[in-house]
């Protein structure tokens, strides 16, 4: 589902030389970094953190929504959400694919998930309460997914933009279906609209906050950009998404809750209130209302199926031991 | 602790009869059976596929970058070897 | 307004479109628990592949149910407004997932009788079910192919795999007998289906095959549970359906 606006560049020391030149020649060519070309280690770190981190959001991502599966209100609503659930587990697949393209094993990268070492997306720290939350998540969550990742379909690692641009195409169905549940919700009965109203009022600011820190903040960003593995900057995408969902939100009939919230004809765009960044960066850093419990989550869908995995490659090496044996 | 890697696999699909298998992805699978039921569950969800490969990614032996030049370019200079290289008359007509 | 259960005037056509939608909805329902948690990403895939099948073959038959009924019942009302003495399933599929070798044998078990029996439906007279089975029965099949071969890594793996390989089935078997129980006469006679108790042969060779490759002992026969067809069902049924209905119970009516 969604990276977050990290820029997360590894503070080594940045490339230089002839070498480094001619990188930087292709990229600007709008040429594509390929697996086994020559890279800064710089360019190779910051992708396998932003890749990993993408794959692990999608992963975790996983829990909120899979909360609801059980509990879908129809059948229809049931088939679709497990089948967007199971997308996300498919786009963690690919994202692990295209960081393993980096020399790394997607065992380690696992490990640093459950390890608590690396980030994911701050958004699924938050829990779902409601049906309408299902709603609100594929609208906005989503939503803001798209606006990032979009950019990132010709981002200029080949394996990530190809991994990137079969997770938007599988993804378009994501936010209308999440719209859908809205729509219907704020048309029903009002204990229906007022879940509806519940909902965006608890996933609007954290929303925003998926973009990353303002851009003043991220010292990072001028790298990233420079590398073509970013394209536009955090302000830049959040703008863009407050501009495309709150004349969503009207047609609803729901209430963006933000009092400031206006908008600025000569600029053309929807001015929004001061985002609390304290939120976003306790979120980040471990305790948001539910990261403990997401991890453990996780943590414990792996050692439970540590036997199986196990079970697999004893099976798979006797099968080849016996094969082995037959030719001899 | 890394616990051991289950390996990992190039799956190629033909989405249509008439056109080449296509490098999709990959996956991870003990064993080439599973592998391709992988590949399958992964890779197909939305009718993408008549037929689908899987490979070891072990076993795919690739030209290295560094020697684009020595490998590719050579043929950038063999410009009689397209179509457009020989000049017939117009009237001839299409050839 | 208060929905309180709805009554379904059960013919046989519609009691057998109602049995093998519960079938369907329970089995996919338990498999759709599993989204997030598999033991690893690609089965989590997989599974949801399983569940997602079977939700579809439920809609279909709950349709068809609401069809043959006559009584304007749509997939939803017969799916979340049923309490669970009017659930039809067989006892086996609202079993719990346990670990993922009961998941996986529980899927095997079944599989190996559904898929023969779909194809059975095939050529039934009743054209709406024939069709339903001309999509489920490949959907089925893969379900047989899937669930065996993990069922033979499982067994043939490591010692503890083996041993709860072993002791899923050992739980999962008195629940099989009920998968045999005799169709309705009438159905039979009109050819609108299988009747499950020629199934058993193919069952009993396709079961002997896979135990045998998984090295697994084939559990003796002894007592079988009945019940599931007649609305008798395990305790595990209950909670089931409280989460499955919980939002159209909490709020009736309302259009979702």
């Amino acid at each position: 589902m969604y990276t977050q606006g990290l820029n997360s560049i590894d503070k080594i020391a940045a490339p230089d030389g002839e070498q480094a030149e001619r990188f930087q020649a292709r990229i600007d060519a709008d040429d594509r970094i390929e697996p086994n070309d020559w890279m800064p280690e710089q360019y190779r770190r910051t992708l396998v953190r932003q890749i990993s981190q993408h794959a692990h959001s999608e992963i975790v991502g996983m829990l909120p929504e899979g909360n609801w599966i059980t509990r879908a209100p129809s059948l229809r609503r049931k088939a679709a959400l497990l089948a967007k659930v199971q997308d996300e587990g498919g786009h963690g697949l690919y994202l692990y694919a295209a960081a393993e393209t980096l020399g790394v094993s997607r065992e380690e990268l696992i490990d640093q998930l459950l390890s608590g070492r690396a980030k994911y997306s701050s958004i699924f720290n938050y829990p779902t309460l409601t049906w309408a939350d299902i709603g609100a998540i594929g609208w906005l969550v989503d939503g803001a997914a798209i606006m990032n990742q979009i950019p990132l379909c010709r981002c200029s690692y080949g394996p990530y933009a190809r991994a990137m641009i079969r997770v938007c195409k599988e993804e378009s169905f994501h936010q209308r279906q999440g719209y859908e549940i809205m729509l219907t919700l704020s048309r029903g009965t009002p204990e229906q609209k007022e879940m509806a109203q519940d909902a965006l009022n608890r996933w609007w600011w954290p929303c925003l906050m998926m973009f990353g820190p303002p851009d003043g903040e991220s010292q990072h960003s001028d790298t990233s950009m420079r590398w073509k593995i970013k394209r536009f900057s955090n302000d830049g995408l959040r703008q863009k998404f407050v501009d495309a969902t709150v004349p969503q939100a009207h047609f609803l009939g729901l209430t963006i809750p933000d009092p400031t919230l206006h908008f600025d004809e000569a600029g053309g765009h929807w001015v929004y209130g001061e985002i609390d960044w304290d939120e976003f960066r306790r979120v980040l850093a471990g305790d948001g209302p539910c990261n403990r419990e997401r991890l453990a989550v996780r943590r414990k869908a792996h050692e439970d199926g540590a036997w199986v995995r196990e079970a697999a490659l004893a099976y798979a090496a006797k099968r080849s031991a016996a094969t082995r044996q037959k030719a001899a | 602790m890394t616990e051991k890697a289950i390996p990992l696999w190039e799956v190629f699909i033909r989405s249509r009869n008439g056109l080449a298998h296509r490098h999709v992805g990959s996956v991870h699978a003990a064993d080439a059976t599973m592998a391709l039921q992988a590949a399958r569950d992964v890779y197909t969800r939305r009718g993408e596929g008549l037929s689908v490969w899987v490979v070891p990614s072990s076993a795919i032996t690739a030209s290295d970058p560094a020697e684009k030049g020595m490998m590719f370019e050579p043929t950038g200079t063999k410009i009689y070897r397209h179509p457009t290289f020989y000049d017939v008359p117009e009237e001839v007509g299409h050839m | 307004m208060a929905t309180t259960s709805i009554q379904v005037a059960e013919t046989p056509l519609v009691r057998l479109a109602l049995q093998r939608a519960d079938d369907a909805l329970v089995l996919g329902h338990r498999l759709s628990e599993w989204c997030g948690h598999a033991p690893v990403l690609e089965e989590d895939i997989a599974l949801a592949n399983l569940a997602l099948d079977l939700i579809g073959q439920a809609r279909e038959l709950y349709a068809l149910a609401g069809e043959a009924e006559g009584a304007g019942h749509d997939e939803d009302q017969l799916a979340y407004l049923r309490n669970e003495r009017a659930y039809r399933n067989l006892l086996l599929l609202e079993q719990p997932n346990g670990d993922f070798a009961l998941t996986i044998a529980r899927q095997f078990l079944y599989a190996a009788f559904i898929d023969p029996w779909w194809r059975a439906t095939l050529h039934a007279t009743h054209p709406g079910l024939a069709a339903i089975a001309a999509k489920a029965e490949k959907e089925t099949a893969y379900h047989l192919r899937h669930s065996a071969e993990w069922l033979i890594r499982l067994g043939d793996g490591t010692p503890e795999s083996h041993r709860r390989a072993q002791e899923a089935l050992d739980r999962l078997w008195p629940y099989t007998g009920e998968m045999f129980e005799p169709a309705e006469a009438t159905l039979v006679a009109d050819g609108v289906c299988a009747d499950p108790p020629g199934l058993r042969e193919t069952w009993n060779a396709t079961v002997d095959a896979v135990l045998a490759q998984a090295t697994l002992q084939r559990p003796k026969d002894g007592w079988m549970q009945t019940g599931g067809r007649a609305g008798r069902h395990t305790e595990h049924l209950g909670p089931l359906l409280a989460e499955l209905q919980y939002m159209q119970r909490v709020l009736p009516g309302a259009v979702w």
